[in-house]
C-alpha cells in the first residue's frame, strides 16, 4: 500500500492526492470503474439494467438481515441475500410466467420494502441510510484488495466465458445449438452481477450504483461497431468518469459517488449526439 | 428397422405445455443425406419439434442421433438456422465478432485471433457472403443475415441441420441461392437436414422426403409420394392444386 501512496504521491502531485483518503477512494475508484464497465457491456446487451437495479435495492434488506444477526460487518449478509435474491428472480423469469419487468418490479419493490421495514424496526433507518448514497472516501486498504481480487476474477472469467455469455445473449436457441448450457450461463453472469453490485454498494450507494453499471456501456454503444470498441468505450469512459468525478468532487465539495454518475450521464449525451449525427449503422 | 442408416430416430415423442399437449407420439426418421421437409399448418407443432431437437424444451420419448458410422452420438452438433432471428440490433457487434465466438475460445472482446477470422471469412465465402465480415450484425439485410446464420450453423460440422423457415425474410433470387447451396452440402457432406417451410414449391423442389405435422405425423415419405397424398391434398388442397398446375 504503501508503494502504491508513493507512487501516486510522485505521479500525481496535486492537492487531492495529499490525503490519505482521497489516495484510497483513486485505488478504488481504478478498480470499480473498469468492472463497472466490464460487466455493464453485458448487462445492457441483455437488457438486464432494470434487474441490477433490483439487486441494488436488495441489498437493504441484506443489511438489515446483517443487523438482525449482530454481525459487524454486512457484506457476508448482503452478499448471500443478493444471490438468494438474483437467482429467484431469474428463476421466476425463465419459467416465462410474467413479464420480465413486472417480475423484476415485484423483486425489487420488497427489497427495498423488506429492508426499509427491518432496519426502521431494529433501531431506526436513519443510520443506514448511509448506503443509500454511499461514501467511496471511507474505503480502507483491506476493502481495495478485495476490490482487486474482485476484478481479477471477473476480468478472468470474462477471457474464459464471454465468447458464451455473447451468443446466449444474441439467441439463446442458437447458443443450444451450439450444446452452450445456456442456464447455467445465464445463472453465472447473475451472480457476478449479484456479487459486483454487492461489494461496491456501500462506496457507490444503493440510488446511483445502477447508473454506474449501465451509463459508461450505454454510452459506448452509441459510439462502438465491434464487441472489441464496445469494451474499449465502456471501460474507457466508465474510469474517466470515475476518475473526473472523483477529482471534480474534491473541488466542489459534493458527494463523489453522484458527481461521477453526472459526468458519466453528460458523456451518454454526448456521445448519443455523436452517434445520430455520424450516422453510425451507415458510416461504422 | 435396425439396418437403417439413420442420422435422427425420434420415437414417441410427446411435448405437453401448460394448455396442453402441443405435440404427441411423433416417430420420425431423417436419413444421412436427405433433406426432410417438415410441413404443416400454423400451431401445427412444427417449432415445437425443432426446439425440442435442440433440446430447449422438456419432452417424453426418445430422439437418437447417429453419425454416418453408425455410432450413437450423445451430444450432438445440431446446426440451427432459426427463423427471422429475433435480437438486438443495436449490439454493437460484427459478424467476425459472432462467428469468431463460435469457432474459438479467445474472448472476442480482446479482438480475434487472424486465422479464425480467415477461417469465418472462408465459411461466409462458401454460403455466398462476401464482405460481410466486419458489418454489423444488426445492419445485414435479411439475405446476408440467413447466410451468415447459415455460415455459423455449420462450424463445426453440424450431426443435423435445423432450417426453419430459413428464407422466410429473403428476396427470391437469395432463396434459390440459398436452397442451391442448402443442397450442395447435403450432397458434399452427406449432412442430413430437417427443413420447415410453408412454402410447397419450395419443399418439392428441394426436399427429397417430407412429413406432414399435425400435432403428430400425419403422413411421411418421400415427397412425391407426400405430396400427392390426400392427407396433404387436404390440408394444402387449394395451394398445392395452384402449385402443380
Amino acid at each position: 500500500m504503501e508503494f502504491l501512496y508513493g507512487l501516486i504521491d510522485s505521479l500525481l502531485p496535486f492537492e487531492w492526492t495529499e490525503f490519505a483518503y482521497m489516495k484510497n477512494a483513486f485505488l478504488a475508484i481504478l478498480l470499480i470503474t473498469p468492472l463497472f464497465g466490464l460487466v455493464g457491456t453485458m448487462v445492457v446487451n441483455n437488457k438486464m439494467s432494470f434487474f441490477s437495479d433490483a439487486l441494488g435495492h436488495s441489498a437493504l434488506t441484506g443489511i438489515a438481515i446483517g443487523v438482525l444477526m449482530g454481525v459487524d460487518n454486512y457484506l457476508l449478509s448482503m452478499l448471500g441475500f443478493s444471490l438468494l435474491f438474483a437467482l429467484c428472480i431469474s428463476a421466476v423469469m425463465s419459467s416465462g410466467n410474467s413479464s420480465a419487468d413486472t417480475i423484476i418490479g415485484v423483486f425489487s419493490s420488497t427489497g427495498l420494502a423488506l429492508g426499509v421495514v427491518l432496519l426502521s424496526a431494529s433501531g431506526g433507518f436513519a443510520k443506514y441510510s448511509s448506503y443509500l448514497i454511499g461514501d467511496i472516501l471511507t474505503v480502507q486498504p483491506p476493502e481495495i484488495l478485495m476490490l482487486a481480487v474482485v476484478l481479477a476474477a471477473v476480468v478472468l472469467v470474462w477471457v474464459l466465458f464471454f465468447n458464451r455469455f455473447l451468443l446466449t445473449s444474441v439467441n439463446t436457441d442458437l447458443a443450444a445449438s451450439k450444446n452452450i448450457r445456456v442456464r447455467l450461463v445465464e445463472k453465472l453472469f447473475v451472480v457476478i452481477i449479484a456479487v459486483i453490485v454487492t461489494i461496491s454498494i456501500k462506496w457507490v450507494g444503493i440510488l446511483i450504483i445502477n447508473s454506474l453499471l449501465v451509463l459508461p456501456a450505454a454510452s459506448a454503444r452509441n459510439l462502438a461497431k465491434s464487441m472489441r470498441s464496445y469494451h474499449f468505450w465502456a471501460i474507457g469512459i466508465s474510469m474517466f468518469s470515475g476518475v473526473s468525478g472523483l477529482i471534480a468532487s474534491y473541488y466542489m465539495g459534493t458527494a463523489a459517488g453522484g458527481t461521477v454518475v453526472l459526468i458519466a450521464a453528460a458523456i451518454f449525451f454526448i456521445t448519443f449526439a455523436l452517434g445520430h449525427v455520424g450516422g453510425k449503422n451507415r458510416v461504422r | 428397422m435396425e439396418q437403417c442408416k439413420c442420422s435422427t430416430q425420434i420415437r414417441n415423442l410427446t411435448v405437453h405445455k401448460r394448455d396442453g399437449v402441443i405435440i404427441h407420439d411423433v416417430s420420425l426418421d431423417v436419413h444421412h443425406g436427405e433433406i426432410m421437409a417438415l410441413i404443416g399448418r400454423n400451431g401445427a407443432g412444427k417449432t415445437t419439434l425443432l426446439k425440442a431437437l435442440l433440446g430447449r424444451i422438456p419432452y417424453s420419448g426418445s430422439i437418437v442421433f447417429t453419425n454416418p458410422k453408425g455410432e450413437r452420438v450423445q451430444k450432438p452438433r445440431i446446426g440451427y438456422v432459426p427463423q427471422n432471428m429475433v435480437f438486438d440490433r443495436s449490439t454493437p457487434m460484427t459478424v467476425a465478432d459472432m462467428l469468431c465466438a463460435n469457432l474459438s475460445e479467445f474472448p472476442v472482446w480482446l479482438g480475434h485471433q487472424k486465422e479464425k477470422r480467415e477461417r469465418a471469412n472462408a465459411m461466409l465465402e462458401k454460403v455466398g457472403g462476401y464482405h460481410l465480415l466486419n458489418k454489423r450484425l444488426g445492419s445485414l439485410s435479411g439475405g446476408e443475415m440467413q447466410r451468415v446464420l447459415l455460415a455459423f450453423a455449420l462450424e463445426p460440422l453440424p450431426d443435423l441441420l435445423l432450417l426453419d423457415e430459413p428464407v422466410s425474410a429473403v428476396d427470391r433470387k437469395g432463396i434459390e441461392v440459398f436452397y442451391d447451396l442448402v443442397t450442395s452440402l447435403r450432397s458434399e457432406f452427406h449432412m442430413p437436414v430437417i427443413l420447415v417451410s410453408h412454402d410447397l414449391s419450395h419443399v418439392q423442389r428441394y426436399a427429397t422426403r417430407a412429413a406432414l405435422l399435425d400435432r403428430t405425423i400425419v403422413v411421411s415419405g418421400p415427397v412425391d409420394k407426400v405430396m400427392r397424398s390426400p392427407e396433404v391434398q387436404e390440408a394444402f388442397g387449394l395451394k398445392l392444386a395452384r402449385e402443380v398446375r
